[in-house]
């Protein structure tokens, strides 16, 4: 009986281990043979770290011949959030590794998490490694200070993506953000130029607190205190959750209160209030009872756009590696940059003028 | 007249004493609340959604459609409880394993097929398997390995939606087929939520179960004394890991609800929380946290007073990120209400209140 226990004990451990492994493997290995490092995962001890060194300079030696012409891999280390977190994490994750390939002369590693304290290993793994430059997108806005004052000791050239962090703006080379409160605005300006007479706004709001959360709700605030016939029938936070947002819509309908907007920060929870209203017979989209905006631009949403199941969407830019790629060229060729905060261009599709090119294109 | 007070008193100690009592109170206490504040709230009215069915809508319906996914995990969650004097607080996680499973069945691994790539039973049947599987591993490290049961699922609490996202590849499959979503919402021609009735049969399963089986029985006795019924020939090993698989199973249909609902799936937001709702739905009910006896129906009401809480404190425009603050007052007043020296003290309270007729209290103490 006992060794039977066992057996199968042993047989699952071996099974999860596997799963854990898979998982890991596909979380970590990035597109590019060369980079096989990621110091953020917790296994990884030091010793691996030395073989690794020259795993890479046998890589570098032998990539020397075939890029001979444009020089040295630019070596990157790439600091991320999970690509789990979300899709728009997912398509950033994946802009980037489309980027910093060999072919387009980096020689990339990636490291991603989303503790704080494992990042900052990683940025001290990867100045260790003497990386040419350090991207990061921070988990949290504080803590940076040493290590990137490390990074600049040892000639590494930091540049921040998606996330600013709290630090001297001198340690860092350029910051290249999405202006969440300008998405705000646009989306309000687009409700205002809708022209109701009265607007009742179901405000559904991410996780409270967070950049995102803060940009659209501001302007939106902004806009109610300022007018008299936009209302909120009610303002809720439904944390970036679709069932959350169902259900404070149900209440609403439920309690009877009219209302003829729906305001939600990203696409699932719009998701989620769509639900709600379809089961309550309630009509929404182009020239129905019910205008549905939503944000990030999850390419299921633009064709639900596509589709004039709802009005409007604004985009969050996942797509910074382009401008990553200038930035570092520019200060290769011995250039500066004349801003250090690059605010990233953003648009907003409206039901009645996207075609399928923008979902194929901006869809993420 | 003594007699009459005698009468009463057991009358109401018995009332005090049943296990539906914490839950009916409640459950009154809030329809009292919401009666005064807008007699509107218990109205149902019949009406058309989006797709042309009829379907029924009010604040009640909306209680029993949301709380089905609650009530089935509390089924699952009270066994483990009796059985192992532990929570499983890995049922949130195991719910985006189990649906996100089910997704790729149904997907086929690809993010937005146009067609389903499985039967929606085999995908549920997969699931299932998937949830027992989670089950099983949990059972065993609590009960071969007398890991707590906290400890050994917080195991799969950390690691069950990254598990869950790598099931899919990362991708957020999304359902083509609308029968898909008739699980979560309504079927056509029947204006009662779906979910109503899938709670319902997992209700008379367990009903059956529990009735036709030893497993009540056993699963208590494991629970008041695992050496004690080890020597009446009850394997204990055995008794635990069933209620881990049998919430396993519990968790499988939970998530076919919820992935239901909006025909795709969110790994790290997917039932989250939901397994702290899930044990204070038993707590509510009057069970023990730390094992013993146990009342099923006690618990499966306990989950629909949440609901009820949960709706109502939307109705009341309640900030949705204070709801779990309010909650957290529930368990403190279930807590101390249930700690043996408030027990005490509450039994010589009512004592003394009895027994303002002496009488009472000394035939008492003769007998």
């Amino acid at each position: 009986m006992k060794k039977k226990v066992l057996s199968i004990l042993m047989a699952s451990t071996m099974a999860l281990g596997l799963v854990a492994c898979g998982g890991g493997a596909k979380q970590e290995a990035p597109a590019e043979p060369a980079a096989t490092e990621a110091p953020a995962a917790e296994e990884k001890a030091e010793e691996p770290a030395a073989e690794e060194k020259t795993e890479e300079t046998t890589e570098e030696t032998a990539t020397e011949d075939t890029s001979a012409a444009s020089g040295d891999l630019i070596k990157v280390g790439i600091i991320n959030n999970d690509p789990n977190e979300s899709g728009y994490r997912t398509a950033n994750d994946a802009d980037l590794k489309a980027m910093f390939t060999e072919a387009n002369g980096y020689d990339a590693k990636f490291a991603y998490s989303l503790k704080n304290d494992e990042q900052i290993t990683a940025a001290q793994g990867f100045i260790q490694d003497e990386v040419d430059y350090l991207l990061l997108s921070a988990a949290d806005t504080a803590g940076w200070d040493s290590v990137l004052k490390d990074a600049q000791d040892a000639g590494v050239k930091v540049i921040l993506f998606d996330r600013t962090i709290d630090a001297d703006p001198s340690l860092y080379e350029a910051s290249i953000v999405s202006d969440m409160a300008k998405e705000g605005e646009m989306a309000v300006e687009w409700l205002a130029g809708q022209g109701l007479d009265e607007y009742n706004i179901i405000h559904i709001q991410g996780v409270m607190g967070s950049a995102a959360q803060q940009g659209r709700s501001g302007a939106l605030s902004d806009k109610v205190a300022a007018e008299s016939t936009w209302n909120l029938v009610t303002q809720q936070t439904a944390e970036w959750n679709a069932e959350k947002a169902q259900q404070i819509v149900q209440s609403v309908i439920d309690a009877g209160t009219p209302f003829n907007v729906i305001y939600a920060e990203n696409d699932d929870m719009a998701k989620g209030a769509v639900a709600a209203l379809d089961a309550a017979g309630i009509s929404h989209g182009v020239g129905k009872d019910v205008i549905v905006m939503g944000y990030d631009c999850n390419k299921w949403a633009l064709e639900e756009l596509l589709a004039q199941n709802w009005n409007y969407d604004g985009q969050c830019n996942p797509f910074q590696a382009s401008y990553i790629d200038e930035i570092i060229k520019t200060l290769e060729s011995g250039g500066t940059l004349s801003e250090k905060t690059i605010i990233m261009d953003e648009k907003g599709f409206d039901a009645e003028t996207i075609t399928q090119d923008d979902v194929d294109k901006y869809g993420i | 007249m003594s007699k009459t007070t005698n009468k009463d008193e057991s009358f109401f100690k018995k009332l005090v004493g049943n296990q539906l009592f914490i839950p009916i109170l409640a459950l009154l206490l809030l329809a009292v609340i919401n009666l005064i504040n807008d007699p509107g709230f218990f109205k149902i009215s019949l009406g058309l959604n989006n797709a042309g069915n009829p379907v029924l809508s009010g604040y009640l319906i909306t209680i029993l459609d949301y709380g089905s996914e609650l009530g089935i995990l509390a089924i699952g969650m009270t066994l483990v409880t009796a059985a192992s004097g532990g929570q499983d607080i890995s049922v949130g996680a195991t719910i985006a394993i189990a649906g996100s499973a089910m997704l790729r069945v149904l997907c086929g691994g690809t993010s937005r097929p146009t067609e389903l790539a499985a039967p929606i039973i085999v995908a549920f049947l997969v699931a299932c398997v998937v949830g027992m599987l989670c089950g099983a591993f949990n059972g065993m490290l609590v009960a071969v390995f007398k890991i707590q049961p906290m400890i050994a699922t917080l195991i799969l609490f950390t690691a069950g939606r990254s598990i869950a996202a790598w099931i899919n590849n990362n991708e957020l499959p999304i359902v083509p087929d609308p029968k898909f979503a008739y699980f979560g919402s309504f079927i056509p021609g029947i204006p009662v939520p779906t979910t109503v009735f899938i709670v319902i049969a997992c209700i008379v399963v367990i009903a059956l179960v529990l009735k036709f089986t030893n497993l009540g029985l056993y699963t208590q006795a494991v629970g008041i004394n695992e050496g004690a019924s080890r020597l009446n020939g009850i394997n204990p090993t055995f008794i635990k890991f069933l209620s881990f698989v049998i919430l396993g199973l519990c968790v499988a249909v939970a998530a076919l609800i919820k992935v239901s609902r909006l025909s795709t799936i969110n790994y790290s937001v997917i039932a989250k929380d939901i397994e702290m709702d899930a044990i204070l739905a038993v707590a509510l009910g009057g069970n023990a946290l730390s094992g013993g006896k146990f009342n099923m129906w006690a618990s499966i009401l306990g989950a629909y007073v949440i609901q009820f809480l949960t709706t109502t404190l939307y109705k009341f425009n309640v900030q949705s990120d204070a709801l779990a603050a309010y909650k957290a007052v529930v368990v403190i007043v279930l807590v101390v209400f249930s700690a043996p020296s408030v027990r005490d003290y509450m039994k010589q309270l009512t004592r003394k209140f009895a027994s303002s007729d002496k009488a009472a209290l000394s035939k008492k103490g003769v007998a």
